[in-house]
């Protein structure tokens, strides 16, 4: 079960990176990067069944991080919104040459 | 038995996965990745990692959901169904990546055979037995609480940053 589940976590973070490529909704790529997030979460659980506790206490500081890091994200799409009245990224294209 | 279920979340899932990157309506979108996080947290339990299938489900399908739901109903962004995919070029530049990342790593893990993964570590039984001396919680407090204490305190103080953060950048005026 544990290689099954290493390659599921391979394929979740897979199609969070196609979102993260994909997408125009701001608010959708960054749920595709909790997505990943989440995916790594899975191979950390799965090799913590064989090796030992630590890999659960990762996980349990990548959820603090995640929650930290949407709620200061969303933040940030919230003032962007305020902004720019949108939050299709092709709008914010102040960096692109 | 194990196994079927474990079948049955993966492909939950993976479906979800799917329906997140793919579902037009931000909305639907976040009720897939609810969907997904759900499996997930039974997965976490088939490796008897109870604790975090329980702050999965409470943490993140339903904090961090909910506050992305928030987001989404104020900017009132929920009956937005034009299409948004990035189309031409980005699109096939996009999907030539993943796959690329997605070849090599499925031939990393699954390349060797499933069962040869799991003979090059040691087996479930010392897990096994470190939850029957310390139980679920325990197991997972003692070294949280000892060896990685720095650690969970500076956890407490990002927490405190990022709620700082986050009202003073959402705010109108500072």
């Amino acid at each position: 079960m544990l290689a099954e589940a290493l390659i599921l976590s391979a394929i979740l973070f897979v199609i969070g990176m196609l979102g993260v490529l994909v997408r125009r909704n701001v608010i959708i790529m960054f749920l595709c990067i909790e997505l990943m997030l989440n995916a790594v979460n899975l191979s950390f659980v799965a090799l913590s069944r064989f090796i030992g506790i630590e890999g659960q206490i990762y996980v349990f500081f990548v959820m603090t991080v995640a929650a930290a890091e949407a709620a200061v994200g969303l933040a940030i799409i919230i003032s962007i919104f305020r902004h720019y009245e949108t939050v299709d990224v092709n709008n914010f294209n102040l960096l692109k040459w | 038995m194990v196994e079927i279920l474990f079948y049955i979340f993966a492909a939950v899932a993976l479906g979800g996965a799917i329906g997140v990157v793919f579902q037009r309506n931000p909305v639907g979108s976040l009720l897939f990745m609810v969907a997904t996080l759900a499996s997930l947290a039974g997965i976490f339990v088939l490796f008897e990692a109870h604790f975090l299938a329980a702050i999965q489900i409470i943490v993140y399908a339903g904090a961090i959901m909910v506050l992305f739901l928030f987001v989404i109903m104020l900017l009132n962004l929920g009956h937005d169904y034009r299409k948004d995919l990035k189309m031409g070029l980005g699109m096939i530049l996009a999907f030539a990546v993943t796959g690329g990342i997605a070849g090599i790593l499925v031939r990393q893990l699954g390349g060797a055979g499933t069962s040869a993964v799991e003979q090059a570590l040691p087996g479930p039984e010392a897990m096994d037995q470190l939850i029957q001396e310390q139980g679920i919680i325990g197991s997972i407090a003692r070294p949280l609480f000892t060896d990685y204490v720095v650690a969970f305190e500076l956890t407490g103080l990002l927490l405190l940053v990022a709620l700082v953060g986050a009202i003073a950048i959402a705010k109108r005026r500072v």
